[in-house]
């Protein structure tokens, strides 16, 4: 562990001369994207292309009685009106449940709704025409015969007798319930000096991509192949889906994903709309193009959060938490989404609370239940942010109750920085954390003492700023202890293929996929060092089944880390087989030549001995005049899958300063500071970036998004106007720094960054604004923590 | 529908002469009719900003003026301003910076970013912030092109110095 984010302890592979690891070198792709030359789906046109437009249900429960289309059959450019049972004979419905996860439960669902709406936004009938507004206006005159159902709005009361049953083949609505009981709970309640407890409240929310939701099919009968152009995180992932429901074999369909806008785990499941274009284009045979807009954006987008946690801690007078209990609901929609389900998030934050400290004693169920809302599922930071706001709000009302220091409480309560390897009580297996250093260094990064200074002399003005702290763990790097013991055929194994071309260049493919985070830029600096050549000498290629090895992709922060690690590999290995060749040429004992700045070197003495250009002219176009027997191989092939632990879990800490403004309930975000622990850094740039990123989600949540339905099951903020994101304006600059403690799962020592930021920034923000009005007595466990429910809490409305 | 119309506007330099159905919004004729598909759609109801272009030199939504609406003016999209040049210093600092992710926001941005930087040369952080937002990212929290737009201020200022 060193908490210089640029020093490589001990990893001789990655201190090669003119190494990339831990350089903050720019991202190769992005002159296209800044000159408007960027690829994405919605950029995209075929020959002989038609669109789809989606017909949605109004009512967030109804029978479909009929439906009439044959006015708008007549109108002009339409080429098809396809309703569900006709799609149901091109496609197979899916359920979405993973064994692993015991007594999951769901029911049918099928691209377009058969003969029954489960949510307002489900589609109930798919208009194709030769142009979106060709179908957009036939669209308005298909005539839907509804019978409106009584709809399960609230979660609270999804389970009680009186409230319908969504599927009533599955008996009730509680799609999944689990129970975890660890060490002395109900002994350590009795005991404690203080028992706290509040129930936390998470509103929904979603993942407002630039793009919205992009899908281009394109069956093609005489090659009979399907090649679908989406914004996907899992390009293989969906090439196994697509050939399962459309009955063709695997190697009859090829996903290609090229730029992506915007995805953070929305863009990762499978969506009825994708499969029933999917579906549309092998029954029309011809190419088909969906492109969300942002009103059903809105209503079909996986939502996530949505849950009511209550939760309680006991608590020594000297600090000690010895307890954490919670009982969690969240309300997922009328299906548990496919493949990945909709019970991960729940199960994440059983597996959560209570992460960082040491206390052994902790109870927990969460019970997951279905409702006619748009379906929930794995959105950025998945359960993190709950479980972290659960239990960081618990550690300070336990520091309250006690009269110490939140700061104090934390360093009283953290995993020591020398325990490790250990488990946590919900069985989670820590390889290497840093609590107790990332604590310090935060401390020292926002001057904690002489901001509680300021604080309080700001106070005695009538100005009331808070200071909020939020410890977190973070799951990266996952084995296939996430989906594949589930029985999902999602990879959590990625492949890399590095290759030398006739002119010395590097060509590389990699299953990771590029949606922003810089993929591409971590693969060629890792390749570009293992070969001692230059970046700008290695050109990567990912995010298209054909063309790349199979593999997992982009999601649950593991690109770095397991595709990292494969192009490591992949490198080195292409690196012997290079020295080998030039061995051969030179008559060399290969151990005593090197690759540097592109050209094969004397290892002891850095004098050059042949350029790359010139052995790749020999291998490829003079192999005559290799000796006898010896076949040079210019492409090498590795793959990665962690194996010494399930996930690799990082940890970092954050640190909001904000201002609450007692007369209007409007906060103003001042600073905002992060520590956290990735391991090694390939490129600090694309961390930190990735860190600032993510908390800005979280603090959108933490005091905007929210997904506002009534009592009907309607959503009543479907606009860009209604729901509301940080804007520039709004936001802080954020400080971020990092400790390292590399995983040995692997060389490379690199694990994920995408969800630290989210994972914590909610949970610290709420502490602040908290500690802000502790003055007034007031305090708020729900989000997002709008004026209203400030002023309310304070008592003035 | 409406039958089409005919516009005559110049586009990035070039005149265009076109039919369009007066219901057609700027962006869409700009992707789909001229392939200029730099100029993106977030939401088609003003907010995100993702559709910025220039129209007679002020910056607009694209998604709330008409194609015929631009019927005899000129129209400056990213990929015009790209090859011009316009834009050079603040694509740098963007590239240095990493001030973009996705890239979906970024044409956008980069446009507002230049009609600031064309009003004021040396904004503040707090005015590039203001300036900014009304503007959606949402991959890099807005701190990096904050940064970009300054590193970009200063280029310019020092290349006239």
């Amino acid at each position: 562990m060193t908490d210089a984010p640029t020093t490589r302890p001990g990893l001789s592979e990655l201190d090669r001369p003119n190494s990339y690891i831990g350089r903050a070198v720019p991202r190769p792709n992005l002159k296209r994207l800044m000159q408007g030359r960027g690829q994405y789906v919605s950029d995209m046109s075929l020959p002989r292309m038609a669109h789809v437009v989606f017909l949605r249900s109004p009512y967030a429960h109804a029978r479909i009685l009929g439906i009439d289309s044959a006015e708008a059959a007549a109108m002009p450019g339409v080429i098809a009106i396809v309703t569900g049972p006709e799609l149901a004979k091109v496609c197979t419905p899916w359920v979405g449940v993973l064994s692993h996860l015991k007594g999951l439960k769901s029911a049918p669902q099928y691209p377009i709704a058969v003969d029954r709406a489960c949510w307002q936004g489900e589609a109930v009938a798919a208009i194709v025409a030769t142009s979106r507004a060709a179908a957009e206006d036939a669209a308005e005159r298909v005539m839907v015969d509804y019978e409106e159902l009584e709809p399960v709005a609230d979660m609270r009361t999804a389970l009680d007798a009186a409230t319908p049953v969504i599927h009533p083949e599955l008996g009730d609505n509680l799609a999944f319930e689990r129970n975890l009981d660890a060490g002395a709970v109900d002994a350590a309640f009795a005991e404690a000096d203080h028992v706290v407890e509040a129930e936390f409240v998470f509103g929904r929310h979603t993942g407002v991509t630039l793009e919205p939701r992009s899908i281009l099919a394109d069956w093609n009968p005489g090659d009979e192949r399907l090649t679908v152009y989406q914004g996907t995180q899992a390009p293989h992932m969906m090439q196994n889906i697509f050939a399962k429901h459309l009955a063709l074999d695997e190697s009859q369909v090829r996903v290609v994903c090229k730029d992506v806008g915007g995805s953070f785990g929305i863009k990762v499941h499978v969506y009825a709309d994708d499969m029933a274009t999917a579906a549309l284009s092998k029954l029309l045979r011809r190419p088909v193009k969906f492109v969300a807009d942002r009103l059903e954006s809105f209503n079909t987008d996986i939502h996530a959060r949505d849950h009511r946690c209550k939760g309680r801690a006991a608590v020594k007078a000297d600090g000690t938490i010895t307890a954490f209990e919670i009982d969690d609901l969240t309300g997922i929609g009328p299906y548990s989404v496919y493949p990945r389900t909709s019970a991960i998030e729940a199960n994440q934050v059983v597996n959560l609370v209570g992460g960082p400290y040491t206390t052994p004693n902790y109870r927990a169920r969460a019970r997951v239940v279905f409702q006619n809302k748009n379906v929930t599922c794995q959105y950025r930071a998945v359960g993190h942010p709950i479980a972290c706001s659960v239990t960081e709000g618990l550690v300070d009302l336990a520091a309250a109750a006690i009269g110490m220091d939140p700061a104090d409480i934390r360093r009283r309560n953290l995993i020591a920085d020398d325990a490790y390897p250990c488990a946590s009580p919900s069985g989670l297996r820590f390889e290497a954390l840093s609590h107790h250093a990332a604590l310090d260094k935060l401390l020292a990064m926002m001057d904690y003492s002489a901001l509680r200074a300021e604080q309080a002399a700001l106070r005695a003005k009538g100005i009331h700023r808070g200071i909020g702290l939020a410890s977190f763990i973070e799951v990266t790097n996952p084995s296939p202890a996430f989906y594949g013991v589930g029985g999902a055929r999602i990879s959590s194994q990625d492949g890399v293929a590095v290759r030398m071309d006739a002119t010395g260049a590097i060509i590389c493919q990699t299953s990771i996929t590029e949606q922003g985070q810089g993929s591409e830029a971590l693969t060629a600096q890792i390749v570009a060092s293992m070969l001692g050549v230059p970046m700008s000498r290695v050109r990567v290629t990912l995010g298209d089944t054909d063309n790349t090895p199979y593999g997992g992709g982009t999601w649950a922060s593991r690109g770095a880390g397991i595709g990292g690690e494969a192009a490591l590999q992949a490198g080195k290995q292409l690196r012997r087989n290079i020295l080998a060749a030039a061995a051969s040429i030179l008559q060399a004992d290969p151990d005593t030549l090197d690759i540097r700045d592109g050209k094969i070197i004397d290892a002891a003495t850095g004098a050059e001995r042949v350029p790359l250009e010139e052995l790749a002219r020999i291998v490829y176009y003079r192999p005559d005049t290799l000796p006898p027997g010896f076949q040079a191989e210019m492409m090498a092939v590795r793959h990665f899958v962690p194996r010494d632990f399930p996930f690799a879990f990082t940890n970092g800490i954050q640190a909001s300063w904000l201002e609450v403004d007692t007369e209007t309930g409007f906060i103003t975000l001042l600073n905002h500071w992060v520590v956290e622990d990735c391991g090694t850094i390939i490129n600090p740039q694309l961390v930190d970036e990735q860190i600032r990123g993510g908390v800005v989600q979280g603090l959108g949540a933490a005091l905007f998004e929210h997904c506002r339905y009534d009592e009907r099951g309607q959503l009543t903020n479907a606009t860009m106007a209604d729901y509301l994101v940080p804007m520039a304006a709004e936001m802080p600059d954020i400080d971020v720094g990092h400790i390292v403690s590399p995983t040995k799962d692997g060389e490379l020592g690199a694990k994920g960054a995408g969800e630290a930021g989210t994972a914590g920034a909610a949970a610290c923000v709420a502490n602040a604004v908290n500690d802000a009005l502790s003055p007034f007595g007031a305090r708020i466990t729900e989000i997002p923590l709008t004026p209203e429910l400030i002023l309310t809490a304070l008592g003035r409305i | 529908m409406i039958a089409p119309t005919p516009i005559t506007l110049t586009v990035n330099g070039e005149t265009v002469a076109a039919q369009v159905e007066p219901r057609i919004h700027l962006t869409d004729f700009l992707r789909e009719n001229l392939g200029l598909t730099g100029t993106h759609i977030g939401c088609e109801h003003g907010v995100c900003g993702a559709c910025t272009v220039r129209l007679d030199g002020e910056i607009v939504r694209g998604c709330l003026v008409l194609a015929v609406q631009a019927d005899g003016k000129s129209v400056e999209t990213i990929e015009g301003l790209s090859d011009s040049g316009a834009l050079d210093e603040l694509q740098a600092a963007f590239r240095d910076r990493n001030a973009l992710q996705c890239g979906y926001c970024t044409p956008a941005m980069l446009l507002t970013a230049h009609e600031l930087l064309a009003r004021n040369p040396t904004p503040d952080r707090a005015t590039i912030r203001e300036h900014l937002s009304g503007n959606y990212c949402r991959c890099t929290g807005y701190q990096a092109i904050i940064d970009a737009v300054e590193i970009a201020a200063r280029a310019r200022a020092g290349a006239k110095s």
